[in-house]
């Protein structure tokens, strides 16, 4: 199994964490992993995205043209990435301020009002989780007990207090995904 | 096994620093590389180990601490991105002509000059051509993984002991920041002063009682006694040369071209050799692991076997591939292909280079 992502959106909405935590999650399954952003000082403010790669095997190149799955949060990345899905992949995004919805008919779309959701439980910061969550729904390449393994890793242990609100959004995620 | 852990490149490296016993870090923050230097200031490692860590001035300050430091018979470690490494050469070429051991790590970026802070491999005629003055030349590692990150760190160390000689890790702004699955070795102890004196008869230590005054010191005024120093450091190249080549071969057996790649290059074009396996073409990697000593022996190799091309892929105009040229010598063809200025080129792009450049050209 080799799955090759692209999370995109702007920067501080948790794209590079959302892409941590799934590596750090493919760790706890003794998987290999990657995690490329890109960096630089479009990242201030701007857009942020990061290549992640779990797979059963060694990984060669962490970074990438096409993709297995493309996880997109804005109106930039859409433009950017919905052409960089490979024929047959996944095409994951968050409506809210997506203004030219995707059009392609060779591959699977879905829909998470991540940004709705989140703020519905009563915190927006936690809208990459619920995202993670829709993604695992339909891509179920690790399990959920390992993603709060990879959580606990990843998180300094004063924020594991979080964790259940954490695991919440990830379950609210799974529940509302809906395939287009 | 050691520790697990989804890490950083450039945390990696600044980790390795610290378990493999290094008494001191000294540098200067740049982008892509300053993770190395806010990991440690984080770790403390003077309260684990003992190690000193100090932002200096400048990465010429940095890279002259090295020369002191060093010279004590001190294991003594520094990195930088490309306009910082430009900036210490003088003190390079100084370290080489001294024969003081220090690891230098360099998170190659764009250039010439400020360039950008995207990843790039245009430093490698810096690395091994020698980017200061002088006869000199500085083993040269190239990891292509955050787990080579931190594995080189002690095999650096090992290398400048053993030829008392500064030695570089060229890695680059991609290795640096992307995060992998590392695993940490166990720490190595650092040295005591006891154990520096009994292993390392030429540090700066104090004068031995009844023994020579120890001197470091790369000022030869008389010619002649210059020539000899000179042909002493020669005869220690070539034992480097004999010694030292490193590279890995991948799907080589019964390849029929090879790409030349290394660091990030190196991964980009496995993931090429995968996709061109899939058409039918067959291509291997040589991923080339010391860019100095070069793997001159197992081009020569292929090349008398027959093989139909070499093409070198680098983040460059093409530097490493001279070095592959004079290894072959005219007898077969050799190409290069990279991206520039630190646009990193797609594994489909250096497919297309191989069908174009050698198997249609």
């Amino acid at each position: 199994m080799t799955e090759e992502i692209i999370i995109a959106g702007f920067g501080g909405q948790g794209v590079l964490s959302m892409g941590k935590i799934l590596a750090y999650s493919g760790i706890m399954q003794d998987q290999e992993v990657s995690w490329m952003p890109s960096y630089g000082p479009e990242m201030r403010g701007g857009t942020a995205n990061v290549t992640v790669i779990v797979s059963d095997e060694r990984i060669s190149s962490p970074t990438l043209s096409f993709f297995d799955t493309a996880v997109i949060l804005n109106q930039q990345s859409m433009d950017k990435f919905e052409e960089t899905v490979k024929p047959g992949g996944v095409l994951l995004y968050d409506p809210n301020g997506i203004s030219k919805h995707p059009t392609r008919t060779d591959i699977t779309i879905y829909k998470i009002e991540g940004a709705r959701l989140a703020a519905e439980m009563g915190n927006t910061k936690i809208f990459n989780m619920v995202v993670l969550g829709a993604y695992l729904k339909i891509k179920p390449i690790v399990k959920l007990e390992n993603v709060i393994k990879g959580l606990k890793k990843s998180l300094p242990e004063r924020y594991h207090k979080l964790i259940p609100l954490n695991e919440d959004a990830i379950t609210m995620g799974m529940k509302n995904v809906v395939k287009i | 096994m050691g520790e697990l852990k989804l890490m950083k490149g450039n945390e990696a490296l600044a980790e390795a620093a610290i378990r493999a016993g290094a008494d001191g870090y000294f540098g200067y923050p740049i982008t892509p590389q300053s993770e190395v230097i806010e990991y440690l200031m984080a770790e403390k490692p003077w309260e684990r180990t003992g190690m000193v860590v100090l932002q200096a001035e400048s990465e010429v300050a940095s890279i002259n601490m090295l020369y002191g430091g060093g010279g004590t018979g001190k294991k003594v470690m520094t990195s930088s991105s490309s306009p910082g490494i430009s900036l210490m050469q003088e003190g390079i070429s100084y370290l080489a002509g001294a024969e003081i051991p220090c690891v230098v790590a360099n998170v190659v970026r764009g250039g010439p000059g400020l360039g950008d802070i995207q990843p790039s491999q245009s430093d490698y005629f810096q690395a091994v051509k020698g980017g200061g003055h002088g006869d000199y030349r500085l083993p040269t590692l190239a990891p292509s993984s955050v787990q080579e990150m931190s594995d080189f760190v002690p095999v650096a160390f090992d290398l400048a002991f053993k030829y008392r000689t500064p030695v570089l890790i060229v890695s680059d702004g991609l290795i640096g920041q992307m995060m992998e699955k590392v695993e940490l070795f166990d720490p190595i102890p650092r040295w005591t002063d006891e154990e520096i004196v009994e292993m390392h008869p030429w540090a700066t230590n104090g004068k031995p009682k009844g023994g020579e005054r120890r001197i470091m010191t790369s000022l030869y005024l008389d010619p002649h006694v210059l020539e000899e120093h000179n042909y002493k450091l020669q005869r220690k190249y070539a034992e480097i040369t004999k010694n030292e080549v490193r590279y890995e071969l991948l799907d080589a057996e019964d390849a029929d071209y090879l790409f030349v790649a290394y660091g990030s290059s190196s991964r980009i074009a496995q993931k090429s050799v995968r996709l061109a396996r899939e058409k039918g073409i067959k291509v291997g990697l040589l991923r080339i692991i010391t860019l100095w000593p070069f793997a001159s022996e197992i081009i020569n190799e292929f090349t008398e076997k027959g093989i139909k091309g070499f093409l070198s892929v680098e983040m460059s105009a093409g530097q490493m591939v001279e070095d592959i040229r004079l290894a072959v010598n005219g007898r077969t063809k050799v190409e290069h292909f990279g991206r520039l200025g630190g646009v990193i080129h797609s594994p489909e792009e250096v497919l297309e280079a191989l069908e174009q450049k050698l198997i249609g050209g």
